[in-house]
């Protein structure tokens, strides 16, 4: 099967992906599918889609030529997809813009999601409040404490926050918590899924509302490079800003496809959150995809300095870009993200959010490496602000 | 079938009762409670025996139950350790079926095979793997049968008539009918739309009909009893045992007083 076709009907790429859930679950998910191949090519909701990202959410996005920090790497040209440019700071906007159409269209009333560094709990609850839904956010108890400044804006925005205390307390948990609330409410309830992961068809609908961002890049090269990047990097949590802009340019092989995951304290301590790089095949959130596990079967804690990317499992779709060889993942510690994350603001002025940190570090290290005819288009995935207080903190300075 | 399982349903029918299916998470609080507890509830009229087997993400679990699996989990129990369990408990009870309920990732750490190896061993009766509806299942059914283990399967309030249908189809031991739509322990259960639910079930399939998932007392046990083949009460003796103190006289009495409800 082509790529581009991925997923299959019974939403399997390759072998991951799926719908593992409980039953009360099916019917509502296979419901989605069909709503939303039904809408999906429709005029009116591309239109609406399509004006919504340009203007609410000021699409398209630049693509910026980094030339200072191509100059300090001295290697490939550097340039920068700017979705922290975007209303709320982050790429995450872009799905929520999409699913809180197809959840209108459902007739659905309430909305849900999970949020770990805050952002597409921001996200979400913007497109909520711009719709007069009512919006409740889980949030893990770890990352309510490390993401306060997201928290305190998502009350602004009028929803409410749940905090999740089981488990680990981080993001996965929040996303467990959501899928009980949704198991329990499924009849007036959509929930906004903020990645790539997940149960059948949310990989496919989030990366589909995502894939602006590759689609943008792919003609902008064409004027701002003039010919095709040689290499895309994006960081890599649950996967959908690397997923969209990859997708794409699945079909151009022209083109390598770096995705960059949380090392933590490196791969070598067990103390990540790097499934493609150190985990194995499982099952968890609904989906088959590579997990951070032991050999029991339990779902390990993870580590990283970004909330965002502190997730035990991945989106399935790049699991299988894995497996066949289309896509290339890395990883980048917290030291080299926090090195990365400085050297962007000081020498182009761009302070990135700490998970985007992880691919600037991955550019860091490979740009001096390449041919000054090449090139490399990052994703700046989303903005720094919110992690000011999380920098503070480890330089020992109290805001 | 399980021999045991039919057996069971056959003599429940004869007495014109209920069965009683109770539900505990293995190694909470610790092993040897665990087989002492399972004891105490057979004593006391339980019929059925599900084990949870602890996992770190269960969703499908409302607070009680989770708080059971982080128990258990904090003791180091697992699926392996639950066979060695149930191995223990079989040395002086060879005629209560046990069934493993429990979430995907953790059945897959051992494969199909070697699961249904050890199942054998030990006698297992059936599974019922929450996350894992028909459409995901080809190694663990297939295993499943060659086994002779039930694949005990989930229809829910949402699930549709001709959904039902096919479930049941590739169903055995028994159908767990979720009385809510929620989690377990949820407390919204209504026994009307329960009754009519099941009484479509019927249609579907001659498999007795267990109900579960917001069953928290005697009073919501009689309230859909009379539709039913059995019972599932579960987040009611999770939260006995996450109380820790005289754990076997409370859930002993709180069997007994089950049972009673369905005789
Ligand atoms: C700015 C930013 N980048 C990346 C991510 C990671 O998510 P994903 O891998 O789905 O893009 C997050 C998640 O919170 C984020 O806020």
């Amino acid at each position: 099967m082509s790529e581009e076709l991925m997923p299959d009907k019974n939403g399997r790429f390759g072998i991951y992906g799926g719908r593992y859930v409980a039953e009360t679950l099916v019917p509502a998910l296979e419901e989605l599918s069909e709503q939303y191949e039904l809408i999906k090519n429709e005029d009116k909701f591309l239109k609406e889609f399509k004006d919504d990202l340009a203007h609410y959410v000021g699409r398209p996005s630049p693509l910026y030529f980094a030339k200072r920090w191509t100059e300090l790497l001295g290697g490939a040209q550097i340039y920068l997809k700017r979705e922290d440019l975007n209303h709320t700071g982050a790429h995450k906007i872009n799905n929520t813009v999409g699913q809180i159409l197809l959840a209108k269209h459902m007739g659905k009333q309430r909305i849900i999601a999970e949020t770990g560094a805050g952002q597409h709990g921001v996200a979400t609850a913007s497109v909520a409040a711009r719709h007069g839904l009512e919006c409740i956010v889980y949030m893990g108890e770890e990352d309510i404490k490390r993401q306060s400044l997201n928290v305190f804006r998502i009350k602004l925005l009028g929803a409410k926050v749940v905090g999740v205390s089981s488990g680990t307390s981080t993001l996965k948990d929040a996303m467990n918590e959501a899928m009980r609330d949704w198991v329990t409410n499924v009849d007036d309830t959509y929930y906004i899924i903020g990645s790539v992961a997940g149960p059948h068809p949310y990989p496919q609908i989030v990366r589909d509302f995502n894939a602006v961002v590759g689609e943008e890049v792919l003609e902008q090269s064409k004027s701002v490079i003039g010919k095709d990047p040689d290499m895309l990097v994006a960081c890599v949590g649950g996967g959908s800003n690397a997923m969209g802009l990859f997708y794409p340019f699945i079909e151009k092989k022209n083109v390598r496809l770096i995705g960059v995951e949380a090392g933590g304290l490196g791969l070598s301590t067990g103390k990540h959150a790097a499934p493609l790089n150190d985990g194995k095949e499982g099952v968890l959130h609904g989906m088959r995809t590579y997990l951070m596990q032991d050999d029991a079967g339990q779902v390990i804690e993870t580590h990283s300095v970004s909330a965002g990317l502190d997730y035990p499992g991945v989106g399935p779709e790049h699991a299988w870009l894995k497996d066949i060889g289309r896509a290339e993942y890395e990883s980048a510690d917290d030291q080299e993200a926090l090195d990365a994350f400085k050297e962007l603001t000081r020498v182009e002025g761009i302070m990135p959010a700490l998970e985007t940190a992880h691919g600037i570090a991955y550019v860091k290290k490979v740009a001096p490496t390449m041919d000054p005819n090449q090139s490399i288009v990052v994703n700046v995935s989303g903005r720094g602000d919110k992690d000011i207080n999380t920098v503070a903190s480890i330089e020992g300075i109290e805001l | 079938m399980s021999s045991k399982i039919k057996e069971v349903f056959s003599k429940v029918h004869a007495q014109n009762r209920k069965a009683l299916i109770t539900y505990i998470v293995s190694g909470d609080p610790d092993h040897k409670t665990t087989i002492d507890i399972m004891h105490a509830m057979v004593g006391e009229g339980a019929d059925i025996i599900e084990l949870g087997i602890p996992f770190s993400d269960p969703m499908a679990e409302g607070v009680s139950i989770q708080k059971g699996h982080e128990r258990a989990l904090e003791k180091g129990a697992s699926l392996n350790d639950t066979f060695e369990l149930v191995k223990e408990f079989r040395l002086s009870d060879k005629k209560t079926p046990i069934v493993f309920m429990g979430y995907m990732n953790t059945f897959e750490s051992l494969g199909a095979k070697l699961f249904m190896e050890k199942a054998i061993a030990v006698d297992l009766d059936g599974i019922l793997i929450v996350d894992m509806p028909p459409e995901e299942s080809s190694d663990f059914s297939r295993e499943a049968t060659k086994a002779n283990i039930d694949i005990i399967r989930l229809i829910a309030p949402t699930t549709s008539s001709s959904r039902a249908k096919k479930i049941c189809s590739q169903c055995s031991g028994y159908v767990y009918y979720i009385s809510v739509k929620g989690i377990t322990g949820a407390a919204n259960l209504d026994a009307d739309d329960v009754k009519d639910k099941v009484s479509e079930l019927r249609l579907h399939t001659d498999l007795p009909i267990a109900i579960g998932f917001g069953i928290k007392d005697a009073a919501s046990a009689s309230s859909v009893k009379d539709v039913a083949d059995g019972i599932v009460v579960g987040s009611v003796f999770v939260d006995l045992i996450g109380e820790a103190d005289n754990i076997i006289d409370k859930v002993s009495l709180k069997t007994k007083e089950l049972s009673e409800v369905l005789n």
